[in-house]
């Protein structure tokens, strides 16, 4: 009996030594934001080991990602060709408008689920989410600005030196800082709730039509091959025969090998709906357009994608019906709550 | 009995959880190396010429008459070797040298292990490892340029002049080398033995290396470069005819002053 009191005692005293000893840290009030794998994904390429995703470095790479400054004029943000509506493309534009209207030469490409991707843009050139950004801010048809000037005007914007201080523990803004920061936020752009996601985990309003169903057969079938289950992409580079002679060197102009003349970055296809017009140059505004393409359109490329040319056919013949049924299925990889998701949404100008 | 044992056991555990979770979340200190400075001095040339930028009036092997309005490099992975095999390589040894700005002409190592050193080895170029690791500061800072955006990687020798035989626009002529993937990997790797006496590291001291740097090296050692038929080009297989040139010749030890 006295024992056990001495125990009581004992662990009381103890209690309150180790929560005494405990680090001061300030309570929170938000949720922690935590970077989570979906359960029917593979491992991502880049998983934060070096950059852990905080809400300070979050909300910091939020603001950055929607801050006009970074382009030379204070026109254009990363927003203004990656919206979200669109899966974060540029909904109707098959390429789009930088500083001075300047049009660039390819598609903006939707961002999402950047950390399962080991390179980026059409040709693969950018092979760091870390440095996916870089491009945008320096392209003359972009922002057209530089990095020692996006550095000097942060530092003239003082909400942006408390940002900074809470995402990195000092005022200091450098580029390192403004890369890590975006890319907590363009990583934490994950899209897993399609119904094609809920029907692959077996969740509530995952259910297909008979319809869809028939296209997911099909899809197996005729598409999966390059366009790989989950991500929707193998992620290699092949010429699916817009053009006999293509007018961009694509893959080439990164590795000068004659092989990749003409290759693209083989997109993922989710939220596919969303994301009009297709291909890097945006030749087709349907997705009606583009099964048509693989049907009857595919040209004699000289790196034509050998899937494409079986037993000397061009293409991937597909009836109506099937062309139907395979958009059916295309539509079930559109993900509602990733585009409404108010994490990601624009913000005003700081 | 049965019972104080339990309690024994219990007051144990609680000792030592408790000791844990006060203990100082402190680095522990690693052994303390007794550590000096060296100088790293740069001095530009075109062969046995002095490197003038923009007037200066030079000629390859090939020939070529040429001028030099830009030349600029990345060294990395700095390492001193030792008469008995062993070496020590400076952590982010990344140095960033253009031949215009004397602030980088002139370099202070610092935290090098005091010893007697016969050798050094550096890096023309950055590894490959770093080369590839996401965004970096430092002399890594893509803000300071040496830096390809569209192709992701440092730009590891970067040449620019003219030269009357050039086909380029204005007759310019422009090199920059890079590239850490195979088969356009033009990283290489420089070996300079010291002079009799070699360099000696101490706490109280700051030894002098001196090189000389030859602009000219890039055009001659592994094959003479035409400026006719080569004038300009960033990356790709000729950067590497270029790199293997440079290898051989871009840096001379000129000598140490201990």
């Amino acid at each position: 009996m006295k024992n056990n009191v001495i125990v009581l005692n004992l662990i009381c005293c103890w209690f309150i030594i180790c929560v005494g000893c405990k680090k001061n840290d300030k309570e929170e009030p938000q949720i922690p934001i935590k970077f989570v794998v979906p359960s029917n994904f593979p491992q991502p390429v880049y998983n934060f080991s070096n950059n852990a995703v905080s809400n300070a470095g979050f909300d910091l790479g939020h603001h950055l990602f929607y801050e006009n400054a970074l382009s030379i004029d204070n026109s254009t943000n990363c927003g203004s060709c990656h919206q979200q509506f669109a899966a974060f493309a540029n909904l109707e534009h098959p390429v789009s408008h930088g500083v001075n209207n300047c049009f660039g030469t390819r598609n903006a490409t939707p961002l999402f689920n950047l950390v399962w991707q080991p390179n980026f843009m059409w040709d693969g050139g950018v092979h760091h989410i870390e440095l996916s950004a870089l491009n945008a801010f320096v392209n003359p048809c972009e922002m057209a600005n530089s990095l020692d000037n996006i550095v000097k005007t942060l530092n003239n914007k003082p909400p942006y030196l408390k940002l900074f201080k809470n995402a990195f523990g000092s005022e200091e803004i450098n580029s390192q800082r403004i890369f890590l920061a975006l890319t907590q936020f363009m990583g934490m752009m994950v899209s897993a709730n399609s119904k094609y996601d809920k029907y692959s985990r077996k969740e509530k309003n995952g259910e297909f039509t008979n319809h869809e169903l028939a296209g997911y057969a099909l899809f197996k079938q005729k598409c999966n091959t390059c366009h790989t289950e989950p991500l929707f992409t193998d992620n290699s580079f092949r010429s699916n025969g817009l053009d006999e002679f293509p007018s961009d060197a694509g893959r080439e102009i990164i590795t000068l090998a004659s092989a990749d003349f003409g290759t693209f970055r083989v997109p993922s296809l989710r939220n596919i709906a969303l994301t009009s017009p297709y291909m890097h140059n945006g030749r087709f505004s349907t997705l009606a357009h583009v099964l048509s393409h693989y049907n009857t359109g595919v040209k004699n490329h000289v790196n034509l994608d050998t899937k494409l040319k079986q037993n000397g056919v061009l293409g991937i013949p597909l009836s109506a019906l099937e062309q139907q049924q395979i958009i059916s299925f295309l539509n079930t990889l559109t993900d509602n709550e990733f585009v409404h998701d108010p994490k990601f949404a624009e913000l005003p100008p700081l | 009995m049965k019972s104080i044992s339990k309690f024994k056991a219990l007051a144990y555990a609680m000792v030592i959880i408790t000791l844990a979770s006060c203990k100082k979340n402190n680095n522990e200190e690693p052994v303390t190396t007794r550590l000096g400075k060296v100088n790293i001095e740069f001095e530009h040339k075109v062969g046995n010429q002095n490197l003038v930028l923009n007037t200066g009036t030079y000629t390859n092997a090939n020939g070529d008459d040429f001028k030099v309005t830009s030349f600029k490099y990345r060294i990395a992975n700095l390492t001193f070797n030792k008469a008995d095999g062993n070496n020590v390589t400076i952590p982010e040894s990344y140095l960033l040298i253009d031949a215009a700005d004397q602030k980088t002409t002139l370099q202070t190592i610092e935290n090098v292990p005091t010893g007697d050193y016969v050798s050094m080895e550096f890096l023309i170029g950055v590894d490959s490892l770093r080369n590839f690791a996401g965004a970096q500061t430092g002399a890594l800072d893509p803000a300071k340029g040496m830096y390809w955006n569209w192709n992701t990687g440092y730009i590891f020798v970067m040449f620019e002049g003219t030269s009357s035989k050039s086909t380029q626009v204005d007759k310019k002529l422009f090199f920059h080398i890079g590239g850490a993937k195979a088969p356009n990997n033009t990283i290489r790797k420089v070996t300079l033995p010291f002079p009799a006496g070699g360099l000696r590291i101490r706490t109280n001291s700051q030894p002098q290396i001196h090189l000389m740097v030859d602009a000219a090296s890039l055009f001659s050692g592994s094959a003479n470069i035409n400026f006719a038929t080569t004038s300009g080009l960033h990356g790709g297989p000729n950067a590497i005819t270029i790199a293997n040139n440079y290898a051989m010749g871009m840096f001379k030890l000129d000598h140490i002053h201990n």
